[in-house]
């Protein structure tokens, strides 16, 4: 990339051509404060809080949206600079309801830290707040526009980087809200309920619905018998908010918070994840080899983009995998199989899934599969921030726990499991035991690096037993059209399939930068989080589902043989075309 | 075969609405029943400008003007002036002082000096032939065959002409960067979504002249290298659309647009996009965003849409006026139009003179042309005897200017010195009754209610601004509310990000700076000057003055004077809702508004 000088508050300095003047200054060791920008998104250029002033120019001009030209001598922050900024927070101030102390938001709220850091202690003009209801539609998202400072995040990002569209722009001047046109309720939008707005929302405006009150009740209820899962990615990502580096892998911690918590019985997500991969993986080899069903197989555990094919793309429901995600496996055999084995009446086991994601908590109630009768398998869907907040709440100094072991019979998981947070990770982890399936030979080296990264859509392709299978790992739903056309353009012409197998993760790097994780993700954030991920993997001893001897001892007492009629009747679910709008 | 005598009506949205298009149908049924088919031709144009005397009727050849015309006026037009070759007296327009004379001659159109209006009021807007018998299509005519791309931008360059939607950005320079940009495809757009209140320039040229923009953008898409233009124009102008609807088809027929014009080579064609009608689409991003069928919201320049525009590609956008002089240009040459004018700013303006002006109506002057002789020699001065108080340019972007500068010519730079803008062209004049407090409470609500909410120090400064001027009109100001409004003005100036939030403090600051005092007056004497801030107001009668004669006690629409006959009225200010009524209808000046 060519190069440019440019100065900065008198420093001189080489930086890309294509930079904003924002990057550029990060360079030298400036931060320009700033309010609607995030890294993930294109400048939006809404807030007014980032302006410099750049010599030749008549005004002021934003930092976060303004390429840095050769020659640009630029001031990031004199009087006059900081006067104004100071003018346009305390304006955004006075419509913003400023009752910090009850927000969901307190302590990490970047509306807070801007007051904070520019030493805010009076706000001169009139306060004015909208008081707007709130959405809890969707109960997995809630908007409390009240809040809303119009930074636009959420609907760039629910437009941009998730093509999905349910949150837009209503309105003008200042009654402008960020809400779903027509003025009708989340839940009656395309929402797929992935979360992301309320992850890149700066305040708390959009967050997830707090479920902690149900759980806590349910802990404290001496009838029950509270057992809980962790998903992989939540154990590289917990450890932020008790000031743990991203990645940091609190497998044990987190098992030994989960159990002072009260739970009676400690199961790990990744053994689900194992299970799903016996499914999963039989799955495709009865496509693949034997030609039962079509190709390409896609995988269905990202609850979003199950939501979100039903709603967008529902002629590939019948790629769908109807292995139903690992939480939701797992759930089902604590109910039937644990509960037997621990004589244990299901109907008093209360099954809590932490999540990295908002989508589990609608995911948990979408179809009859996910129930059991009348009563669901998961209890309750909580994410890794209101398990964080548990844990806060209830005095537990978390860095000084000691590593616990999850409970068996289904606690115990192999490196395949914990891949699953990342993307590609269902992919790799499907292709290790899909190979073992189709020659029984085990494979030397399970890496498959191909479908590792943030890339946006990777292809790769492998041979197994002399046949070429192609597969796509996308993540972030923006780039799914794109695989999903290639499948429709090969459908058209009636030759090969594009793919042969396709995974999908609505968020940006699958699981670990999901919408129900602690806040600030970012790539640095999510490759940070997957290198835990892989790096778990790497240091476990069995690195294949298959070879997890509680799914081979789970298959060998109680469900039979994958795609059994028992494993259909437990572990499988089904979808169906649902319409854009509900009304 | 020619005819002996014309008949002119103006069909401009105006005086349409005052039923013009009657007066053509009765007219037009003379003739015929006079049998004068052969001799007399009456034609329907665009806007003569002089809307206050709407609707307008011209008659030629003898330049007869006749004002303020109404349908049942027809028979006898036709019966006396067309058959008979007597001039209806009575229906001639008089300028106060002066005999019925010659259209021309009237003070209105003495000192205008039409470029951009030069059709308008002329020819037949729906007929393209009258167009091209004025010359029109003839610059089309030269940029395609005798001249360069680089010779049109060099004219244009000559010529000086600066972009007339209120920046004032040198055109050709728009034009060289969309021209050197190497994308393709490129786009020409017409900023038609004129929305200052009040200002009707743009409709008036596209109800009047509409082939004269398809001309100008032909002649941009030749220069640039761009074969597809786009109208932006907002809905509420019917009259506009369907006229350029029927221009864009008569310049097709003809060979003037669509492909291969006039066996040139050069494929242009136009459509038109429909605007809602909200004011920041005439800021060009958010006027693309809304082209391009998303919500209309500005977005940051750099990149300029002359490089990165609609659809991602290089884009020249210029506003009506801009265009309509550009055929004009070609043919007379940019050293002829850059003779006209001040040394900065080349050419005419069209201002739309409203507000407490005799003669509200459209005009176009020079460049330098003064505000004394644009309100006080074309606008026939203040109406009802009235002292001046202030001039209103650049709309809800722009400035008031007092008495004292009334001289200063008129250009984009000496209005910017006065803390005004020249903006698009409205031209709003106030007298000694308007407040200058409550007049930008009125601006600031058009800009508050049309700001996009896009961005926090426009959504949010605007309405703080409104609000402290509410405070202030209600009597309920304070020294420390004009801080505030600097404070936040600045920031708004500063750190909004499009044109509207940037601008939207202007009629505010400029006024305190040259009507400091009456805010003064309402802060600290509670008290409005002009009567019109109603809770700085109180009506009481003065009994030494009132002869009892009970015409306020009737007409007060709540009953609330009271007094016997030939005894002096009692006004109970309890109930009193400060309508002025009372003040108006006292003949004996005995009603005190304090």
């Amino acid at each position: 990339m060519s190069k440019v000088k440019i100065e900065i508050n008198g420093i001189e300095f080489e930086t890309d051509a294509g930079a904003t003047i924002l990057q550029a200054a990060q360079q030298v060791g400036i931060r320009v404060p700033r309010l609607c920008y995030h890294p993930d998104l294109p400048a939006w250029a809404a807030c007014g809080i980032c302006v410099v002033k750049v010599a030749g120019a008549g005004k002021m001009l934003r930092a976060c949206a303004t390429p840095v030209e050769d020659g640009m001598k630029i001031v990031t922050h004199d009087p006059e600079i900081v006067h104004v900024r100071k003018s346009v927070l305390e304006l955004i101030l006075s419509t913003h309801p400023n009752d910090c102390l009850r927000c969901p938001r307190n302590g990490n709220c970047e509306l807070q830290r801007l007051a904070a850091d520019f030493g805010i202690r009076q706000v001169r003009y009139e306060s004015r707040v909208a008081h707007l209801p709130e959405d809890d539609s969707t109960k997995a998202v809630v908007l409390h526009p009240e809040k809303c400072v119009k930074c636009g995040r959420c609907a760039i990002v629910c437009q941009q980087m998730q093509n999905v569209w349910a949150l837009e722009f209503v309105g003008r001047g200042e009654g402008t809200r960020l809400a779903p046109t027509g003025d009708i309720k989340l839940a009656e939008s395309p929402c797929i309920r992935c979360g992301q707005c309320s992850a890149h929302c700066p305040v708390g405006a959009i967050y997830e619905h707090d479920e902690t009150d149900r759980v806590w009740r349910a802990l404290q209820n001496p009838d029950l018998h509270c057992v809980v899962q962790i998903a992989p990615s939540v154990r590289v990502a917990i450890g932020e908010a008790f000031g743990y580096e991203p990645g940091t892998v609190l497998t044990g911690k987190t098992y030994a918070a989960l159990r002072r918590l009260g739970f009676k019985a400690v199961f790990d997500t990744n053994f689900g994840a194992d299970l799903t991969i016996m499914e999963e993986a039989s799955e495709f080899v009865q496509r693949f080899v034997h030609g039962r069903g079509p190709l390409p197989l896609i995988t269905s555990c990202c609850p979003a983009w199950t939501d979100y094919m039903e709603k967008y793309a529902p002629d590939f429901i019948e790629n769908f995998s109807t292995a139903k995600s690992p939480h939701a496996m797992l759930a089902a055999m604590a109910k039937t199989y644990y509960a037997e084995k621990m004589g244990i009446d299901p109907a008093k086991i209360y099954m809590v899934s932490i999540m990295p994601c908002t989508a589990k908590k609608f995911e948990i109630i979408r179809s009859r599969e996910m129930f059991d009768g009348e009563r669901p398998y998961v209890n309750v869907s909580l994410t890794t921030r209101e398990l964080a907040r548990m844990v806060k709440e209830c005095g537990i100094d978390f860095v000084e726990l000691p590593d616990e072991e999850a409970d068996t019979i289904l606690g115990y998981y192999t490196g395949a499991g914990t891949i699953f947070g990342a993307t590609g990770g269902v992919m790799e982890a499907a292709l290790r035991t899909a190979h073992y399936l189709i020659t029984k030979r085990e494979l030397e080296d399970v890496n498959f690096l191909p479908v590792r990264g943030l890339e946006g859509v990777k292809d790769a392709a492998l041979t197994i037993a002399g046949r070429e299978i192609r597969v796509a790992a996308a993540h972030s739903m923006n780039n799914i059209e794109t695989v999903l056309d290639r499948v429709r353009a090969s459908r058209r012409s009636g030759g090969e399939p594009a793919y042969h197998f396709i995974e999908v993760m609505a968020c940006r790097g699958g699981c670990v930068g999901g919408g129900g994780q602690p806040y600030g993700a970012d790539d640095e954030v999510r490759r940070r989080r997957a290198s835990g991920i892989y790096q778990d993997d790497a240091m476990s001893t069995k690195r294949c589902s298959h070879q997890n001897p509680y799914i081979q001892k789970l298959y060998a007492e109680y469900l039979g043989a994958p795609l059994s009629p028992r494993a259909h009747a437990l572990l499988h679910t089904h979808y169906r075309r649902r319409p854009l709008y509900a009304r | 075969m020619a005819y002996s005598q014309y008949v002119l009506v103006c069909a401009g949205t105006a005086c349409e609405s005052c039923r013009s298009a009657e007066i053509v149908r009765r007219l037009q049924a003379g003739v015929r029943a006079r049998g004068l088919e052969g001799s007399v031709q009456v034609v329907r144009t665009g806007c003569f400008g002089f809307c206050a005397q709407g609707p307008v009727v011209k008659v030629l050849p003898g330049d007869h003007f006749y004002a303020q015309v109404k349908p049942e006026d027809a028979e006898e037009i036709v019966e006396e002036h067309l058959a008979k070759g007597r001039p209806v007296q009575r229906l001639l327009y008089r300028a106060p002082g002066r005999a019925a004379g010659a259209a021309a001659e009237l003070p209105f159109y003495q000192k205008q000096f039409r470029i951009v209006l030069r059709n308008c009021g002329v020819i037949d807007p729906e007929n393209i032939r009258e167009y091209i018998a004025r010359e029109g299509y003839a610059g089309l005519e030269r940029a395609l065959f005798e001249m360069t791309p680089d010779d049109v931008i060099e004219e244009l360059r000559k010529s000086g002409l600066r972009g007339r939607g209120g920046a004032g950005y040198p055109t050709w320079k728009k034009w060289v960067f969309s021209k050197e940009a190497p994308a393709n495809p490129k786009y020409i757009i017409c900023n038609a979504d004129e929305g200052d209140p009040g200002a009707y320039m743009d409709r008036s040229t596209l109800e009047g002249d509409p082939h004269s923009i398809l001309e100008a953008m032909a002649i941009a898409g030749r220069t640039v290298g761009a074969q597809q233009g786009y109208i932006y124009i907002r809905a509420e102008y019917p009259l506009a659309i369907r006229r350029l609807e029927i221009a864009i088809r008569q310049a097709r027929e003809a060979g003037l647009l669509g492909r291969d014009i006039l066996g040139s080579g050069f494929d242009f064609d136009v459509e038109l996009r429909l605007g809602a009608g909200a004011f920041v689409c005439g800021e060009e991003t958010a006027l693309i965003a809304s082209i391009e069928g998303r919500r209309g919201m500005p977005v940051p320049r750099p990149p300029y849409p002359a490089v990165r525009g609609l659809w991602g590609k290089p884009t020249v956008i210029n506003n009506v006026e801009t265009l309509a002089n550009i055929p004009v240009i070609l043919l007379k040459g940019g050293d002829w139009f850059g003779s006209i004018g001040t040394p900065t700013s080349k050419g005419t303006k069209v201002f739309a003179l409203t507000g407490k002006v005799n003669n509200s109506g459209l005009i176009e002057v020079p460049m330098g042309t003064t505000l004394r002789e644009i309100i006080f020699d074309i606008g026939g001065g203040i109406k009802g005897g009235r002292r001046f108080k202030a001039a209103q340019t650049g709309g809800p972007s722009g400035g008031v200017i007092p008495e004292a500068y009334l001289d200063t010519p008129i250009d984009y730079e000496s209005l910017a010195e006065l803390g005004s803008i020249m903006g698009s062209g409205g031209l709003i004049v106030m007298d000694e009754d308007d407040c200058i407090v409550d007049v930008n409470k009125f601006y600031l609500e058009f800009t508050v209610d049309e700001s996009c909410g896009k961005c926090a120090p426009c959504r949010i400064g605007g309405r703080t601004m409104y609000n402290l001027l509410t405070k202030i009109t209600e009597g309920r100001g304070s020294v420390a509310d004009i801080e505030q409004l600097h404070a936040v003005a600045h920031a708004m100036q500063k750190a909004s990000l499009c044109g509207l939030g940037q601008t939207a403090p202007n009629p505010v600051l400029s006024s305190l700076r040259h009507f400091g005092e009456e805010y003064r007056i309402h802060i600290k004497d509670r008290r409005c000057p002009s009567g019109r801030c109603k809770a700085l107001v109180t009506y009481s009668i003065l009994p030494d003055k009132c002869i009892g004669c009970t015409l306020c006690a009737r007409r007060c629409p709540v009953n609330c004077i009271s007094g016997e006959r030939r005894k002096a009225h009692v006004i109970d200010a309890t109930r009193c809702i400060k309508c002025g009524e009372c003040y108006e209808a006292c003949k004996f000046g005995a009603v005190l508004r304090a």
